[in-house]
């Protein structure tokens, strides 16, 4: 699979590859990963150059945006490194980091970005080598899967955008917000959540926002009608309209001066704002 | 580089790279970072230093501060794990604000990792030189706030773990207010016959403790009374107490201490329980020792882990071994004449006679004992042996069918080695093969499978004691919902680091003590409580605590009252206003970030890790140089 992947991006690129270098960035935690890191340091393990590491104090402070956003600036690869399942300096932040990271890989999926590009690991402080192995290893999958098509092709830019645009939708963030504790601890009524159900119900929520910001982000370039926007998004043009009638009701979208018969729809431009 | 556009005042940005002898210097070409470094935005001043921590660069800091008037600074050296505090008060020395300071990496992530390849490694410190730059550009100065302490403390339990945390916090002269929910102190134990290694009674053993709380003029006790509801945090906590037939009552105290205790399983449906006369519960044996109503008893069998261990709880009880090996040796001794009928103790004395030799001479038999049966009888006539012959003094036959004895530590394996000196017999059952309790003519008796013979047997018994774990209050859920404090998997509550911080909670300012935190017995009840009020005396004599700087804000225009973030938050830190709106309990917030990057409304911020800094840090290494 991978040695595909290969083979096709050899065939594409005009520049010669040695000049790619992977960009990837690296979110970890204060208490585990990054003290890991150091320890990785203080042991002189090495690992390639490519990766540039950014401190938080909880991976659970990695929101889909901060990671969403850093791959549409053009990013070959995300790590979020956290502390070890139940040892979290804050009790259960890594719990919701690891929903969030689900989140944030089907969004990717659906960008059509590889979910390789992104990996969440557990280094405690004590694990030096492992950090220099995951990285190694990371920065070596990052190279197979070559440079990311966010910076030369402006559909797949669209594309991240709108999982981002997504990912910051009431519905998933509440939805994802709430999961570790829906299934940990019940519903509000103290039911048992089936885990697959609220999958399902995560999934439908996580293809139908991205698909309703991917309609907004490409009629903010210029209108298109619902046939233009099925074709593009190769999602039926059913849907297509259902979106578009909710994104109306919401007043995100506006119909233009038909061209002939077929109405165009326009995303309506929010101002004053980001 | 993003936008300036939240950037009000021109920043003047210092930065200072290190080549920390040569553990940067020898792998990183520093002249040229801190060349790139001067043409970065907004840096107005770029050097290097040999030691960037020793006093020469710890100097420049403070001088190149008021030389070109910073107002932040980048310290690129080594991790901030070890050296940030020591660069933010150099900066606060020199007038700059602590949070204006920015710490990059450059020797543990960069010039130790990649030793061969001093070109890229050059060129990734140049790089986290611009992702700090990037960074410094939008942060704000941060201020850390002090916050009052009643310096009072409220214990819920009037149990052993209640009264010995409440007495030793008003040894230190602070009021208490005790409350316990029954007519009267001494919980658990009180209802207790005997203890082990102690021939005092129960009572006589915790009417000294029951005395001094009495006493101590401190503590303010409400009985028949329940906490009924909690306002506030660490050191500001408004409290109702729920008395029964009066009104209840408003305190204001600074600590809390929860010591509720627990309660023994009722093992409904298991070993023939109400089902034959003379199954009773451990806890409902003492209550018989106490009433004196045991009734004549030649043989009497426990059965352990009854409801634990996977049964009605997954956990062991951790006392129950301990508890069994003490009635087994009471009732061996018949202690206070437990036993009943008065020609019975008369017999049993008359026995205790012939079985009491001196300890040696004892010990000398057991060795002769064990070592004929390895020598000449077969095993299985010594097990015979053991099974049928040989009742202790009292003249009772003692089994105790277990899984395995839980006699931890020297005093209780001790215990545990009197136990057996009188004869009392440990039978082993394993989970998938428990012991059966049922009547025949009549007659009580216990059907088990003998581990070693192979073989299931019977025996005829006068009594079944079964030892059923410790569960948690049933209101345990209720008070956990009042302090916002969680209960664990077994329903007990869960304290905030099972190893390092066993008596706190998350939540500053709530600890927790005794067997409500799970099973434990008198002296493990009473260390915890000891610790606990020692752990709640700290805010309570410092009179203030200091609040995280970097905490979580809430944008009032932004939230819609969803309250996702209310439930996420492990510390309790966030609470609804009267108005439905989200705001954070400064004093109580660690910072992590989970609520920020929960909100759906995008309505919360976290103090010096905004998206804006983070997205800054993280895009400024992909610009292309």
């Amino acid at each position: 699979m991978a040695q595909k992947h290969h083979t096709a991006h050899h065939g594409k690129k005009h520049e010669p590859d040695k000049e790619w270098e992977p960009k990837i960035v690296g979110f970890l935690c204060n208490w585990c990963s990054y003290a890991g890191a150091d320890l990785c340091g203080v042991s002189r393990f090495q690992y390639p150059t490519n990766i540039r590491l950014v401190r938080v104090m909880c991976s659970t402070r990695v929101s889909p945006h901060l990671v969403l956003d850093v791959f549409e600036a053009g990013a070959d690869g995300i790590l979020i490194g956290g502390c070890h399942l139940n040892d979290c300096h804050y009790m259960t932040g890594n719990f919701h980091t690891e929903k969030r990271v689900e989140l944030m890989k089907r969004l990717l999926k659906e960008a059509g970005i590889d979910e390789g590009r992104l990996r969440l690991e557990w280094v405690s402080a004590s694990e030096g080598e492992k950090f220099s192995k995951v990285v190694t290893e990371f920065t070596e999958g990052i190279q197979k899967l070559g440079p990311s098509k966010v910076r030369s092709d402006d559909m797949m830019k669209a594309k991240v955008s709108a999982a981002d645009d997504a990912s910051q939708t009431f519905r998933l963030k509440a939805l994802v917000g709430k999961e570790f504790n829906l299934l940990s601890k019940g519903n509000a009524y103290g039911e048992e959540v089936d885990a697959e159900k609220l999958t399902g119900v995560i999934d439908v929520a996580t293809q139908d926002e991205f698909e309703r910001a991917l309609i907004l982000e490409l009629a903010r370039i210029r209108p298109m009608s619902v046939k233009q926007l099925g074709m593009v998004m190769d999602v039926p043009t059913d849907k297509i309209l259902r979106h578009i009638v909710l994104l109306r009701q919401n007043s995100k979208i506006a119909m233009e001066h038909p061209e002939g018969f077929t109405p165009v729809y326009k995303t309506i431009a929010i101002g004053g704002e980001q | 580089m993003p936008e300036d556009t939240n950037i009000e005042k021109k920043p003047r940005i210092g930065v200072f790279i290190c080549h920390c002898g040569s553990n940067i210097g020898g792998f990183v070409d520093v002249k040229a970072v801190t060349e790139y470094a001067s043409t970065l935005p907004d840096v107005v001043y770029a050097t290097d230093n040999l030691y960037t921590c020793a006093e020469d660069g710890l100097n420049n800091i403070k001088e190149s501060i008021k030389e070109h008037n910073l107002d932040r600074v980048v310290v690129s050296s080594c991790t901030p794990r070890t050296h940030a505090p020591l660069f933010q008060r150099t900066c606060e020395a020199a007038g700059v604000n602590k949070y204006m300071f920015t710490f990059v990496n450059i020797r543990e992530h960069c010039s130790w990792v990649h030793m061969k390849e001093k070109e890229k490694a050059t060129q990734k410190a140049k790089d986290l030189v611009r992702m700090g730059v990037a960074r410094a550009r939008f942060l704000e100065p941060q201020e850390e706030t002090k916050i009052d302490v009643t310096p009072a403390a409220l214990v819920v339990g009037g149990g052993v773990a209640g009264m010995t945390a409440a007495l030793s916090l008003a040894n230190m002269g602070f009021p208490v207010h005790l409350v316990e929910k029954e007519k009267e102190l001494g919980g658990f134990v009180k209802n207790l016959h005997g203890l082990m290694m102690t021939k005092k009674s129960a009572n006589e053993a915790i009417q000294p403790l029951i005395d001094k709380v009495n006493a101590q003029k401190n503590i303010t006790q409400y009985v028949n009374s329940h906490v009924a509801t909690v306002e506030g945090f660490i050191g500001n906590y408004d409290v109702s107490i729920g008395t029964e037939g009066s009104e209840s009552k408003e305190v204001k105290v600074g600590a809390i201490i929860v010591a509720t205790g627990a309660i023994p399983l009722v093992p409904e449906g298991l070993f023939g329980y109400k089902e034959h006369p003379n199954v009773v519960t451990s806890m409902e044996f003492e209550e018989l020792c106490n009433k004196k109503e045991i009734p004549k008893l030649k043989s009497v069998a426990f059965i352990q882990c009854a409801g634990a261990r996977g049964q009605k709880v997954s956990y062991c009880s951790r006392i129950c071994c301990n508890v069994a090996i003490k009635t087994a040796i009471n009732i061996a001794e018949n202690r206070d004449n437990m036993l009943g009928a008065t020609e019975e103790k008369a017999e049993a004395e008359a026995g205790q006679v012939v079985e009491e030799p001196a300890a040696e001479m004892k010990a000398e038999d057991e060795g002769l004992e064990r070592r004929r049966r390895r020598r000449g009888r077969g095993r299985r006539e010594a097990d015979e042996a053991a099974d049928e012959g040989g009742a202790p003094s009292s003249g009772v036959e003692i089994t105790v069918f277990n899984r395995d004895v839980m006699a931890y530590g020297v005093e209780h394996e001790l215990e545990f080695n009197k136990a057996r000196e009188k004869r009392v017999k440990f039978i082993r059952y394993l989970p998938d093969n428990l012991p059966k309790v049922s009547t025949k003519d009549g007659k009580l008796e216990v059907g088990y499978f003998h581990e070693t013979l192979k073989m299931e047997r019977t025996m005829p018994v006068d009594m079944v004691i079964l030892s059923t774990p410790l569960v948690s209050q049933p209101d345990a859920a209720t008070l956990s919902q009042l302090l916002k404090v969680p209960l664990g998997q077994d329903g007990f509550f869960q304290e905030a680091h099972v190893k390092l911080r066993p008596v706190d909670f998350a939540t500053d300012g709530v600890y927790v003590c005794g067997t409500c935190r799970g099973p434990a017995d008198i002296a493990e009840a009473a260390s915890q409580a000891s610790a606990a009020a020692s752990r709640a005396a700290i805010p309570l004599a410092n009179g203030y605590v200091q609040a995280e700087a970097l905490t979580s804000r809430v944008d009032e225009t932004k939230c819609t009252g969803c309250g996702t973030c209310v439930e996420v938050c492990p510390y309790g830190a966030l609470r609804k206003n009267d108005d439905g709106i989200s705001e954070v309990i400064v004093a109580a917030c660690k910072g992590c970030g989970c609520c920020g990057a929960t909100c759906p409304e995008g309505a919360i911020t976290m103090t010096h890790y905004t998206d804006q800094q983070l997205l800054a840090e993280a895009k400024a290494a992909l610009e292309e140089v």
